[in-house]
């Protein structure tokens, strides 16, 4: 049987975007914000996807991932390093012994124009490797296209190749267009299995926005009233700062309720973010802040 | 309503503790405290104010007899005392602007009269944050919205108006108009500062001059605005504030050398002083309660027109006469927009107006308070269903959780009556024919709602409606340029925008 898209309620545009600047009004300071950016740093899929890629810079960036801050045992490691494939074993060698997980992307990543076959043993191969894992992208061809069907069968085929990894669908919002068809392909990608929903590769100019996020989080909301699945959401790509992130999760917090507020059902995809996040608690600690060169650049 | 009553009936998963999930509610979303944003309190330590104020008359603070109290809602403490105006004071004030109307502000050309509402456009921006605070202090209502809406649209106003004061010879083409003489005013007390401003810059700007009643429950923001006016070098006697209850605003507005009457507040007060003024030649506009309907329509989209419910009803603690207090949902969508609905209001945050995450602050004034209470009981005991997050109410001031009625009848009293409170009546309808028929089904017609992805069905439905304002897929926007009024009960007249000239205008 082909698959249909539900019946999806519509999005008013103009309304989303005056909600999701809502959020960026709450105030969150002191003790507030110590927990926040604990939690942020926890969240974050320290991520490097670049042709120059080499297995030493993979690996200084697993270090920093271990142990973002050397000297203060209170940060928290963070949730993932993110990879290409032919990283993976890298990664996972200088993880061993880590909370910190490996994820990959795959299946042609991140155009996804290649075909299913070639995607699918990727994503086989990846997990093979050792990911924990697997980015994926969806059919953004085929979605424009209105075969939703042929987005949803592409997505459950590379869930059964993950295998006990777990599976991120990236939606890459940038080329959907209007908040519709980000809220259409949300519910596609978590009928067809995604583990998480994620905004974008990272590798186009518009990346993750909040009012796209919003929206996102409420296709997550209604998924779980519907069949009590719990989706996580990863936003990706254009959060470079601490009060960034801290907004996402107040929208996170206010949308979906706390239970949402814990690297299982959340994650940030960034890479400049976390030096941020360490400025940021260097001042709480020491009431100044610190010159970006105090923090390794990995 | 007692405490048991609202957790009996407060929906499971909602609570604001710390819950852990049963296994009922393995589907509902938990809105507690993993980690809570710490009190954000907005610092007063700048902002000074007397313990005593009398009126402004003649460009002068003059001193005043009969005190009473203006409370802080959230605190329960006296904010300052202000003088009653007696018949004298009134006269004085009249006679004050009756002198500048001659003698200072009508011989001034249009550009030079909207130089001063230029300058008082931009010292209000300038002192924004310290009219917000008092505002906050003296109202109840939550920083956030003192901050980011009153007070910016009390500045877009004046600049606004002051942008017509040199060009009515060309607002009403082919028409010469002229000023009426003194305007005397009287305001309410749930934008005191916004009020006052919608009052007095198209007056000023069509070349009045004003006498203004500030609401007694609400003075304080008033008497800095005279404090601005002066600051801005407005001729003594352009705007004189008295100050002062019922009796104080019967005398102006009965005041015989009074041209033009504008009042803001209750229908009841509306109705006794169209009687008193009947006969009298002078001008009347009135902006009196409202039940307005917001309508969902099953084609909404519905998360956004969830936030323009919330909105609509729990904006300002619902003290707005426009409020959409009835909602009006197509039946096939009603269980999932009340899911959504409750599920958003368990993320309000009650409390101390100060706070910047404050939603929803201080009830105005226990009368008022009294007032919601007494109209929540009667909705409760004419059986419709109440539901509220079991949030916590401070222990001091007038606080009252945000409440929703559903099973709620066409004849009930809470969809009849005007609250002026966070309650929300939600009734359902089948078809559009039916959704007109019941947002006209009121004694009043100010504002109305309609959610619907379909634009012909927005602008079909909006013309249908008897009401002065209608959003079509938004609530509670205001805008200076924009014309704002009512129907029916709800008064006549428009405030803002061009038609907000024409009550400070005789057109020949």
């Amino acid at each position: 049987m082909r698959y249909e898209l539900p019946p999806i309620p519509t999005v008013d545009q103009v309304a989303a975007e005056a909600r999701a600047r809502s959020f960026t009004t709450r105030s969150i300071k002191t003790t507030a914000k110590r927990a926040v950016l604990k939690t942020i740093v926890e969240m974050i899929d320290l991520t490097t996807l670049e042709g120059a890629d080499t297995p030493g810079k993979v690996r200084r960036l697993c270090r920093k991932a271990i142990t973002p801050w050397p000297g203060h045992a209170d940060v928290p490691p963070v949730a993932a390093v993110c990879v290409y494939p032919t990283m993976v074993e890298v990664a996972r060698d200088a993880l061993r012994g880590s909370s910190v997980r490996v994820a990959a992307v795959a299946t042609a990543f991140p155009s996804g124009q290649s075909f299913l076959d070639v995607r699918l043993d990727e994503v086989r191969r990846t997990v093979d490797a050792g990911a924990d894992e697997i980015d994926m992208v969806i059919n953004r061809g085929a979605f424009l296209a209105g075969d939703y069907a042929r987005v949803f069968d592409e997505i459950a085929a590379t869930k059964e190749a993950c295998g006990a990894a777990h599976l991120k669908v990236i939606l890459e919002t940038g080329e959907l267009g209007p908040l519709d068809q980000v809220r259409r392909a949300s519910h596609v990608a978590m009928d067809a299995g995604a583990d998480f929903i994620k905004t974008s590769t990272g590798k186009l100019p518009s990346a993750a926005t909040m009012p796209i996020v919003l929206v996102m989080l409420e296709a997550i909301r209604d998924h779980y009233r519907a069949t009590g699945r719990a989706i996580g959401m990863k936003p990706a790509g254009g959060i470079r700062t601490a009060k960034q992130a801290w907004h996402y999760l107040v929208m996170v917090k206010e949308t979906l309720g706390d239970e949402w507020l814990t690297a299982d059902r959340f994650r940030i995809g960034a890479s400049s973010l976390l030096n941020d996040v360490l400025m940021q608690w260097a001042r709480l600690d020491s009431g100044h802040y610190q010159a970006p060169n105090y923090f390794s650049e990995d | 309503m007692d405490p048991e009553t609202a957790a009996e009936t407060a929906e499971a998963g909602h609570a604001n503790g710390r819950a852990t999930p049963s296994r009922e509610s393995v589907r509902q979303l938990l809105f507690g405290d993993r980690w809570d944003y710490a009190p954000a309190p907005e610092s007063t330590a700048h902002v000074r104010w007397a313990k005593r104020y009398g009126h402004f008359i003649d460009g002068a603070f003059v001193d005043g007899t009969d005190h009473f109290a203006s409370i802080n809602p959230a605190t329960e403490e006296v904010v300052a005392r202000f003088a009653t105006a007696d018949r004298k004071v009134v006269n004085r004030a009249v006679a004050a602007a009756r002198r500048a109307y001659e003698k200072r502000w009508q011989p001034l050309s249009g550009a030079e009269r909207g130089t001063f509402l230029y300058r008082i456009g931009r010292i209000i921006q300038e002192r924004a944050r310290e009219l917000a605070i008092l505002e906050s202090i003296d109202n109840g209502k939550p920083i956030r919205e003192s901050r980011d809406v009153d007070v910016p649209l009390v500045a877009a106003h004046f600049l606004y108006y002051a942008g017509w004061a040199d060009k009515l010879d060309c607002a009403f083409p082919g028409a010469k108009v002229r000023s009426l003489g003194v305007a005397g005013q009287v305001i309410p007390w749930n934008f005191p500062l916004l009020m006052a401003a919608w009052k007095i810059a198209p007056a000023l700007a069509a070349g009045n001059t004003v006498v203004l009643k500030p609401a007694e429950t609400s003075p304080l923001t008033a008497m800095r605005l005279a404090e601005i006016f002066d600051e801005a070098g407005l001729p003594p006697g352009v705007v004189n504030i008295v100050n002062g209850a019922g009796d104080t605003g019967a005398m102006l507005v009965a005041h015989k050398d009074v041209d033009k009457v504008a009042f803001t507040g209750s229908t009841e007060v509306g109705k006794s002083i169209q009687r008193a003024l009947a006969g009298s030649g002078k001008r009347l506009t009135l902006e009196l309660g409202g039940k307005g309907a917001n309508i969902v329509f099953d084609d909404a989209p519905i998360d956004q027109a969830v936030e323009g419910i919330v909105s609509g009803i729990f904006f300002n603690q619902g003290h707005v006469c426009c409020a959409g207090s009835r909602l009006l949902v197509q039946e096939s969508i009603v269980d999932t927009v009340i899911e959504k609905l409750l599920d958003r209001i368990a993320t309000l945050r009650v409390g101390d107006p100060l706070d910047k995450n404050t939603d929803v602050g201080a009830i105005h004034s226990r009368v008022q308070l009294d007032k919601i209470e007494e109209l929540v009981q009667s909705g409760v005991d004419e059986g419709a269903r109440m539901h509220r997050p079991a949030c916590r109410l401070p222990d001091r001031g007038f606080f009252f959780a945000p409440t929703v009625f559903t099973d709620v009848a066409q004849s009930h009293r809470i969809a009849q009556e005007e609250i002026f409170g966070p309650v929300l009546s939600v009734l359902t309808f089948r078809t559009p024919e039916e959704a007109i028929a019941k947002a006209n089904n009121t004694p009043y017609g100010l504002s109305a709602g309609i959610w619907s992805d379909k634009g012909s069905k927005l602008f079909k439905i909006a013309g249908a409606l008897k009401a002065g304002v209608v959003w079509g897929n938004t609530y509670n926007q205001f805008d200076p340029a924009s014309p704002f009024g009512g129907y029916r009960e709800s008064g006549f007249g428009r405030e803002g925008g061009l038609h907000g000239l024409l009550p400070y205008l005789e057109v020949r």
